[in-house]
């Protein structure tokens, strides 16, 4: 295929999973939850996919992609389960403990890579490759374009239309903008709210890694995630926290560091480019978003 | 040495850099801030003292680590005490700012030519007599020299809170500025100043592991020790003595996987890499008992 | 001591003026303390006493006016210069910091190292000088009230004070404290110190002051000797006469036929040592609360149901309309538009899919019939005047008919207009069945609206009738309770 092509098929690949793991923080920041833990609810949730996969395309077949998917939402949103208990119960900020989660999800990846799921041969630090059956289908031929990113889209519009039009959907907005309206007001229970919010951003992280899994890497590594958990707060952020714009921003950011890498192999410009251009925005759209709200939305409860 | 001996020493090495980060964020908290870009200051820290490092001298190499830390406290402190946005979100943008900006100079400035930049890296010190007690002996006074430069700096940071007005009005700003401010003293600016001391100590933090133990830049490398010692403060109870005995703990944690390798014992080595990150997770829950916080923590008085 | 001899002013406010925002605090108020005198500084809720005695503090700079401290033309920009002036004050909430000690509290503000052996010293100075006397490292929290008020006293004192602020300091004391405590105050000034103090009790007022100075609504309307005024002038003085707009005239005293809210012993978390609260509201009644300084806030709360008791029990009807005192804050948000904030209301009751077209329609309703002056359904609140977000806020409450409302200081910063139109709204809501209860910090309010008044104290709710003076003397403690 056409070298042009190949960059549009190439930063749509990469734009799949900073779009969901997008869509999933911006679901927790919308309700109010501060989900830094992205990066490592998408590794457990690679990581089941991954075990659900080897252990059973033999006995589903091309069933088995659904229920790795499945896997791999519950194991994200246990991963969130964690963080969110102990916010509930012990008033525990969920920035520093999604960010420890994160770590020990990557430690947690490297043993079983190196212990209980390594491949057969025990040399490599990675596990069996998913056999065909076990892989997402590809969108367009010739290309690795899988059906995971119409799976995201898929998700952004009902995310999107979760927020517009459903009373959940607007009972978590409340929660987010005004917890303390939310309950005097709206008598909103906004406890059981933000920790529901929590869960299923997790679950929704935990899908972007076991999408990235069957549909890209067809196999569970160390460093499997350059940073998408982290990536996708600035592709949320960027948005405006809004699911549709996700879609355009996870875009933007697939093409820029695709095209980062392209740069880095063509002209020897370091591909941190990406990465610093996404830093200065984190900064700058946290930071006006923090002079906006001079209170932190969830804490007080 | 034996394993006993390794592993403490081990610990002492791997507590040092948390201790220097902790003990700062302990005088920030104790006046009622907390601030989550303590990770951003570490590595900033890490990444000036390499630079400053790379001119030849160890102590300006510490003294750049130093003054990242104090920059990148000085920001946290413009835009959530003059501006007053809110403590934890500034704090995490700063952070995660810090962490890809140090990566992308780094790769700018020594990556692209894939020169392996050396800088000169501090040895150990022996302190002569004190250096043969046995068993803790070595752990303790065979270290890099910023070590002891810390062992004095926590029995200072303790007295200084306790027996000075400086340090008096600095805890009681942590409780309630406004009584403080009836009472006279200058509760902002009080907290400006600990804002950037904490800076300081997460800087040379992050200089500790360039200078002292690395060798070498490497992307990332705080790996979130700047969150650990967060949560060492709360183990510590707020207190420098019990800080200082909590980053101990961590350290003694962390340096397990030492003596377990030393004796032979077959358990996985990402268990120990991730037991800190575990420690935090149970020291900020608070297992080691409800800790008393100070009263103002996070929250901003009402000016009238 | 004729009241023009200046010689032994120790501390003067000329002309202060103080505006918060569009409220003036305080008017061209002039104000003399004099050594060797104790003075009384009377008036009711939001008179400006502690707003005027904070500037005297220097906690607040004046938008208007002058100090002079013994004579001489002084800035006060802070405490701290305050305090060196030999000013010292003794807050309602106390300044104190519970978890340090006694000797950590009298030393806060000084500079260097610090001794507890030589402030003890200077402590136990002090105590043979007054006998004021407290256990050095004794921690704070563990003080009782009275004992706190000594040593905010004595830190006072410690700090060289020569003019001494209390601001409601009898507030928390037993009446054997209270005692002791102006025993204090006349030694205090029998040695040439000056004592201003603040307070609602006109009966300690009467009994230990020699000087009565009077506000109302920020201005000075009484400054005399206390020996040349009685009890009716000065409560005449504090209360003023009522208002000029009047509440469409109520209707014939209803017959309350069912009880609405039924609240049995019940003791609150912000006040557990209060006596057990008993009350009922009934169909087609406005009750109004009257308390001092948020001591019904959790009350009216738990009317609510937004706020649990610690024990006793509450019946309350299912539909209940709410329209708290912080608009802003607790009733809208800000980031949401009209017709969201609307929706906010039955947030929790909904499912499913939300019909924004029918709540655009409900929205659009509610600000034709309430008046709402908005450029539309979509903008945000906070583009609102306070009148228009009081307006929306109680027609979003009743929209639903609820059978009790509940409302704290409905009419605090709105224009006469909507003050009227938000009165007419509950009387109309009284007359089609509902239960009404209010909180208002507003005498005239309470008296012009309500069908009966309770007042709230720390030594429970009495039931008094709903006017004026009654009301005022209550909250008081001048009708003898």
């Amino acid at each position: 295929m056409g070298a042009e092509l190949a960059l549009v098929t190439d930063a749509l690949v990469r734009a799949t999973p900073l779009m969901i793991a997008g869509l999933a923080v911006a679901l927790a920041f919308r309700g109010g939850v501060f989900n830094i833990g992205a990066e490592g609810q998408l590794l457990v949730g690679a990581a089941a996919a991954t075990t659900v996969s080897l252990a059973g395309h033999a006995f589903f077949g091309r069933g088995v992609v659904v229920i790795a998917l499945a896997a791999a939402a519950v194991a994200g949103g246990c991963w969130a389960a964690i963080a969110a208990e102990l916010r509930r119960r012990f008033r525990v900020l969920e920035i520093i403990s999604t960010i420890m989660l994160n770590f020990i999800a990557i430690y947690l990846v490297s043993f079983l890579v190196r212990g209980p799921l390594q491949e057969p041969t025990h040399i490599y630090p990675q596990t069996e490759s998913l056999p065909a059956a076990a892989r997402l289908p590809i969108l367009v031929p010739g290309s690795r374009l899988h059906l995971g990113f119409a799976l995201g889209v898929a998700a952004a519009v009902l995310l999107s239309w979760v927020f517009r039009k459903t009373a959940i959907g607007f009972r978590i907005r409340a929660t987010g903008a005004s917890p303390l309206a939310a309950f005097t007001a709206g008598r909103i229970d906004v406890s059981r709210t933000s920790f529901l919010v929590f869960l299923f951003s997790g679950a929704l992280a935990g899908i972007a890694g076991g999408i990235e899994v069957t549909g890209v890497t067809f196999a569970l590594y160390e460093n499997l995630s350059p940073g998408y958990g982290y990536t996708a707060i600035a592709v949320a952020l960027i948005a405006g926290l809004n699911p549709l714009g996700i879609i355009a921003s996870g875009i933007f950011f697939g093409a820029l560091e695709t095209g980062a890498s392209a740069l880095q192999r063509e002209f020897a410009v370091p591909s941190s480019i990406a990465s610093v251009v996404e830093a200065a925005l984190i900064i700058g759209v946290l930071t006006l978003t923090a002079i906006r709200n001079r209170r932190v939305p969830g804490r007080a409860s | 040495m034996s394993a006993v001996e390794s592993f403490l020493e081990g610990a002492i090495r791997t507590a040092t850099p948390l201790a220097f980060a902790a003990i700062g964020e302990t005088v920030v908290e104790r006046c009622g801030v907390i601030n989550i870009g303590l990770e951003g200051a570490i590595i900033a820290g890490a990444f000036g003292g390499f630079v400053a490092a790379g001119s030849g001298s160890i102590w300006l190499g510490f003294l750049g680590s130093a003054a990242a830390g104090v920059l990148v406290a000085a920001v946290f402190a413009i835009i959530t005490i003059r501006v007053r946005a809110d403590q934890i979100i500034t704090g995490t943008a700063i952070s995660l700012f810090c962490l890809g900006l140090t990566a992308m100079l780094y790769q700018q400035l020594y990556g692209a030519t894939g020169a392996a930049l050396s800088i000169p890296t501090m040895a150990t010190t022996e302190i002569p007599v004190l250096a043969s007690i046995p068993v803790v002996g070595r752990a303790l006074f065979a270290q890099p020299s910023i070590t002891y430069v810390l062992y004095l700096i926590i029995p200072l940071v303790w007295w200084w809170m306790y027996h000075t007005h400086a340090g008096l009005a600095v805890r009681a700003t942590g409780e309630d500025p406004r009584a403080v401010i009836a009472a006279g003293i200058p509760a902002r600016r009080i907290q400006i100043l600990c804002v950037l001391f904490g800076g300081a100590m997460g800087g040379i933090a992050g200089g500790v592991l360039v200078i002292a133990q690395a060798g070498s830049f490497a992307e990332g490398m705080s790996a979130g020790r700047g969150f650990i010692a967060i949560a060492i403060v709360v183990l510590g109870r707020w207190h420098p003595l019990g800080v200082a005995a909590a980053a101990l703990i961590f350290g003694a944690a962390s340096a397990l996987q030492y003596f377990f390798q030393a004796l032979g014992w077959p358990v996985p080595y990402q268990l120990f890499l991730a037991l800190p990150y575990v420690l935090t997770l149970c020291g900020l829950a608070g297992i080691a008992g409800r800790a008393v916080a100070p009263a103002s923590l996070g929250r901003w008085p009402d000016q009238t | 001591m004729s009241t023009d001899d200046t010689s032994n002013v120790a501390l003067e406010l000329h002309d202060i003026t103080k505006r918060f925002g569009s409220v003036v605090a305080l008017e061209n108020v002039s104000l003399q303390i004099k050594r060797g005198r104790i003075k009384a500084l009377l008036g009711e809720n939001g008179a400006g006493k502690t707003t005027l005695m904070r500037v005297a503090f220097g906690m607040i700079q004046p938008d208007a006016g002058w100090i002079s401290v013994n004579g001489v033309r002084t800035k006060l920009p802070s405490p701290s210069r305050a305090i060196a002036a030999g000013i010292g004050m003794v807050h309602q909430q106390f300044s104190l910091i519970p978890a340090m000690t006694v000797v950590e509290n009298v030393a806060l503000g000084g500079t260097g190292t610090f001794s507890r052996e030589e402030i003890a010293s200077t402590l136990s100075d002090i105590s043979s000088r007054t006998g004021l006397v407290l256990d050095p490292f004794a921690k704070v929290a563990h003080l009782s009230n009275a004992d706190r008020q000594k040593l905010e006293i004595i830190r006072a004192l410690a700090h060289k004070a020569s003019v001494l602020i209390l601001d409601e300091p009898t507030a928390v004391l037993a009446p054997g404290d209270v005692t002791e405590l102006f025993k204090q105050l006349k030694s205090f000034a029998h040695h040439g110190g000056a004592v201003v103090l603040i307070t609602h009790k006109l009966s300690d007022a009467r009994e230990h002051a020699d000087d009565v100075t009077v506000l109302r609504r920020g201005r000075l309307v009484l400054n005399e000797e206390m020996s040349a005024t009685t009890d009716e002038s000065l409560a005449a003085a504090m209360l003023g006469s009522s208002r000029d707009f009047s509440t469409p005239q109520r209707k014939s005293i209803p017959s309350v036929s069912t009880t609405v809210v039924s609240v049995r012993s019940v003791v609150l978390a912000d006040n557990p040592r209060r006596s057990p609260v008993s009350l009922e509201i009934g169909r087609g009644e406005i009750v109004g609360i009257a308390a001092l300084d948020g001591a019904a806030t959790s009350l009216l709360r738990a009317i609510a149901n937004r706020v649990k008791p610690l024990s006793g029990t509450i019946e309350l009807p299912e539909r209940i309309g709410f329209v708290p005192e912080n608009r802003k804050d607790e009733a809208l948000i800000a980031d949401f538009s009209l017709a969201e904030n609307l929706a906010l209301a039955d947030a929790s009751s909904r499912s499913g899919v939300m019909d924004w077209n029918a709540i655009a329609d409900e929205t659009t309703e509610v600000i034709r019939a309430f008046d709402v002056r908005t450029p539309g359904n979509e903008v945000s609140p906070a583009k609102l005047s306070g009148g228009n977000q009081q307006r929306f806020v109680l027609g979003r409450e009743l929209r639903g008919r609820p059978a009790l409302l509940v409302l704290e200081n409905p009419t605090q910063g709105l224009d006469l207009n909507a003050a009227h139109f938000v009165h007419e709204q509950l009387g109309e809501a009284r007359d089609n069945g509902a239960a009404v209860v209010f909180y208002s910090s507003d005498l005239d309010e309470l008296a012009d609206l309500s069908d009966r008044v309770l007042v709230v104290s720390r030594a429970g709710v009495i039931s008094v009738p709903p006017d004026r003076d009654n009301i005022g003397r209550a909250l008081l403690g001048t009708d003898g309770s």
